[in-house]
């Protein structure tokens, strides 16, 4: 090439085009996303966070918490459960088809496991097929409605996520919709948090967590943020606020520890943490009933 | 055509002595860049050793957590990132600059056109990351990756980086030769390369936010821009520049290079958009397949390194802890740190590694291993031209390289390796999700070592630009006083020692008495 000129062209047009690819592209595509509607439902997902939780995603940044936790859940594929809900008047049929179908599907597979079972059945099975595949499922479902049993489809997130309690699904676009700025992570040097609210939601918990995390997660390596909390001497009073500790890590006697607000924020940022509406880009079937 | 009849044949003729007379030996192109060079170089210098000590305080959390429990400037959070874009906005682009103006003067063979340009700029750029690392360390970040610094900052280092590409551009504009040597391609795309990006990132990200994961696909296109794209053209342009300079032999081959052009520039800029972001797929899928294909370029720079020092003296893997050994330590560094970025953006790999230690491996490899490394090398072997006198420790270069190279393979890694052990236990749910910190913490401990040897090479390198710039002020401060003290001189006299003074300065604008 001869002439800087066109150089400077050949760098234009490859960085353009990756521009358009990675920078308009998703701003026009994400750029004007809309709350959606949560599945089998009227609500729409997400709603805002309420103020303080909101102040709390700015200490929640400040202090660069996304240095080691993420805030995504991953998800490898999604299984199917198949739950019997009624066992209809005829039961031994209903044991038959399932047996029927068992062969069919799994023939090597002959199962032992202990299966819950509908009362009053005769032993109906209640889930009688768990983590198959949406075919399987459906197949099972047209058969048990053919012999007079109700049934239906529960959806499940699979991975390895999932199974750690992280998370129902995975993380999609819609759960950073109000998020200034949005905080992914990149490195678990911690837990994912994308559900922290829903899986730890006492917020005097993430206060003691967050003042000494080795005295409840042993051998911890989170950092003590000491430095969101005040350390003062018991007035007439103790403060409402203060917080209890095990011995070795109670201020010195007289002393007790309470939360600056920056805390008591960041607390209600983690509490409200739940990525937990199913959404028709990541279904799931939310269950009450299973054991 | 032949790329040979680019070299500048004059290259090795200012390793000459220390002398009294500071302005006489270099070459009047070489010290036309002296002092912007000087205040490049000693910004970096300086801000390199301030990453690495940033970096050791973030590392020690991992030591004993509670360390600095009650400081809220050093917790975790705030030092990890302060290090990160001390070394990157510090050391890295400032001193990928310097480089690169001295490449464009020399291969122009002409001055440094508008050289106070660059002396106010390097100034502002300095004074800008100060700004963004204590923003950072006092909780001002932008909670963006590698934009952290707020728009004060930002601002300055944006200013700061036009002037010196008018400068760069104006150099490049008076060259006496037509054809471009390769390094051109690769130093003026990265010239159009940051100020793009980084404009990008801060108005979509910092001055009018956009709204939700978009924020996440601009973040990771800015972030790969930079640390992968623009840190490989300005390294890869100084080691294509300083590869044929140091072997005594043509670059292998112009073509080859031309080849590495294109692929870096249109593959490497799509890459970045994890496989597991919350993205749309089809993004994953173009960065998974853009990093396929640019195992193309990657290997094309093993072969051309391969190629061209294969075979001269000192050559091949051979090691003596010489400039050259520097530019080829990160060359093959940077190999490895691509490669490694390619296989995170694997599906079937990145199951493993995502979100474990083995993401900054790679970038502290890119970083410190490739580009610290390469610029290092290029400083130590300009510098002494640009100067007109030798580095005042000789020795510490091959010290510090023999400090660099050890530090960089236990950095890199045992974090690499602890990342793939973490990764391992963290796919499997049966295990505790303690368990996989505990199983990269062993290798992080072991890391810190690596760490410190590398700090130690940086605090040798920051005394050699140091004392040169200390040795350079002297002389000055000296010949000004010889200048005022001697007898007022007749009228042709003086007019004889402007002449003498015009030449050996280079028309000496920046040398001002």
């Amino acid at each position: 090439m001869r002439n800087g000129v066109i150089v400077f062209i050949a760098a234009f047009i490859a960085l353009g085009v990756s521009w358009c690819g990675f920078v308009l592209a998703p701003v026009m595509q994400l750029g004007t996303e809309k709350q959606a509607a949560v599945l089998n439902s009227s609500d729409v997902y997400p709603i805002g966070r309420p103020g303080e939780a909101n102040q709390g995603l700015q200490v929640y940044r400040a202090n660069g918490c996304a240095a080691c936790h993420t805030e995504q859940v991953q998800q490898s594929g999604f299984a199917c459960d198949v739950m019997i809900t009624s066992a209809g008047t005829n039961p031994p049929a209903v044991i038959a088809a399932w047996w029927r179908m068992q062969t069919n599907f799994f023939p090597n597979e002959m199962t032992q496991r202990f299966y819950s079972v509908i009362p009053n059945s005769g032993g109906v099975p209640q889930f009688p097929f768990e983590r198959v595949r949406k075919e399987i499922a459906d197949i099972a479902v047209e058969s048990f409605q053919n012999v007079g049993a109700k049934a239906e489809i529960h959806i499940i997130a699979i991975g390895p996520d999932i199974e750690r309690g992280w998370g129902l699904r995975r993380s999609v676009a819609e759960d950073f919709l109000y998020d200034q700025p949005v905080q992914l992570g990149s490195l678990r040097a911690g837990p994912d948090l994308a559900n922290v609210g829903a899986r730890l939601p006492d917020a005097n918990w993430q206060l003691v967590h967050l003042y000494a995390p080795q005295a409840l997660v042993k051998n911890s390596t989170m950092p003590p943020f000491r430095f969101l909390f005040e350390v003062r001497k018991i007035g007439n009073a103790p403060s409402p606020d203060a917080l209890q500790f095990s011995k070795a890590f109670a201020p010195p006697a007289g002393c007790e520890v309470v939360p600056k607000p920056e805390a008591k924020q960041l607390a209600a940022y983690l509490s409200s943490l739940r990525a937990d509406a199913p959404l028709y880009e990541a279904p799931f079937t939310p269950i009450m009933t299973k054991p | 055509m032949n790329p040979k009849e680019n070299f500048d044949s004059n290259f090795g003729e200012a390793s000459v002595p220390a002398s009294r007379l500071v302005t006489s030996l270099a070459s009047p192109i070489d010290a036309s860049c002296r002092v912007p060079l000087l205040v490049l170089f000693s910004g970096a210098a300086l801000w390199l050793v301030v990453g690495l000590l940033l970096s050791l305080a973030a590392v020690m959390t991992f030591h004993k957590p509670d360390m600095f429990a009650d400081c809220p400037l050093l917790t975790y959070g705030r030092v990890q990132p302060a290090a990160n874009d001390a070394l990157l906005y510090g050391f890295c682009i400032p001193a990928g600059l310097g480089v690169m103006l001295w490449i464009f003067a020399r291969l122009s063979r002409a001055e440094l056109a508008l050289p106070l340009v660059p002396v106010v700029a390097a100034n502002l750029w300095h004074f800008g990351v100060l700004v963004g690392v204590v923003a950072i360390l006092l909780g001002d970040s932008t909670g963006f990756v590698w934009l952290e610094f707020p728009r004060g900052g930002s601002a300055l280092l944006f200013a700061a980086f036009l002037l010196i590409a008018i400068s760069a551009v104006a150099t490049f504009g008076q060259r006496r030769e037509c054809e471009l040597y390769p390094s051109h391609w690769f130093l003026l795309a990265a010239l159009l390369w940051f100020p793009w990006i980084y404009s990008t990132a801060n108005l979509f990200l910092v001055a009018w936010p956009v709204r939700g994961v978009a924020q996440v696909a601009i973040n990771s296109w800015f972030a790969t821009n930079l640390i992968f794209v623009w840190l490989a053209l300005v390294g890869l342009g100084t080691a294509f520049y300083f590869l044929p300079k140091l072997a005594g032999r043509p670059l292998q081959t112009y073509y080859l290079a031309l080849f590495v052009f294109w692929t870096l520039i249109l593959f490497g800029s799509w890459m970045g958009i994890t496989v597991s972001a919350p993205l749309p797929a089809w993004m994953s899928a173009a960065s998974s397949v853009a990093a396929a294909l640019t195992l193309v370029p990657v290997l094309a720079v093993a072969i051309i390194t391969f190629k061209t020092v294969r075979g001269v003296p000192h050559g091949g893997i051979s090691c003596k802890g010489e400039p050259f050994c520097y530019i080829k330590f990160g060359t093959a560094a940077f190999v490895l740190s691509a490669l490694m970025l390619i296989a995170e953006a694997c599906p079937q790999i990145s199951r493993v590694i995502g979100f474990t230690w083995f993401g900054p491996a790679q970038v502290q490899l890119q970083i410190l291993g490739f580009f610290t490394v390469v610029m290092s090398g290029a400083i130590h072997e300009l510098l002494p031209c640009v100067m007109g006198f030798g580095l005042p420790f000789p020795k510490l270069v091959r010290l510090q390289h023999w400090l660099f190279m050890p530090g960089i393979v236990l950095w890199a890694g045992s974090l690499a390796v602890g990342g793939v052990a973490q990764g391992m236990k963290l796919g499997n749910p049966q295990t505790a999700f303690a368990d996989s910190t505990a199983a990269a913490l062993m290798f992080l401990r072991v890391g810190t070592t690596g760490l410190l040897f590398i700090l130690l090479g940086s605090l040798l390198f920051a005394t050699n630009i140091f004392i040169m710039t200390l040795k350079w002020k002297l002389a000055l401060f000296k010949s000004l006083l010889a200048a005022f003290k001697a007898p007022l001189a007749t009228p042709s006299a003086s007019a004889s020692l402007r002449r003498d003074r015009a030449v050996a300065e280079g028309k000496g604008g920046e040398v001002k008495p």
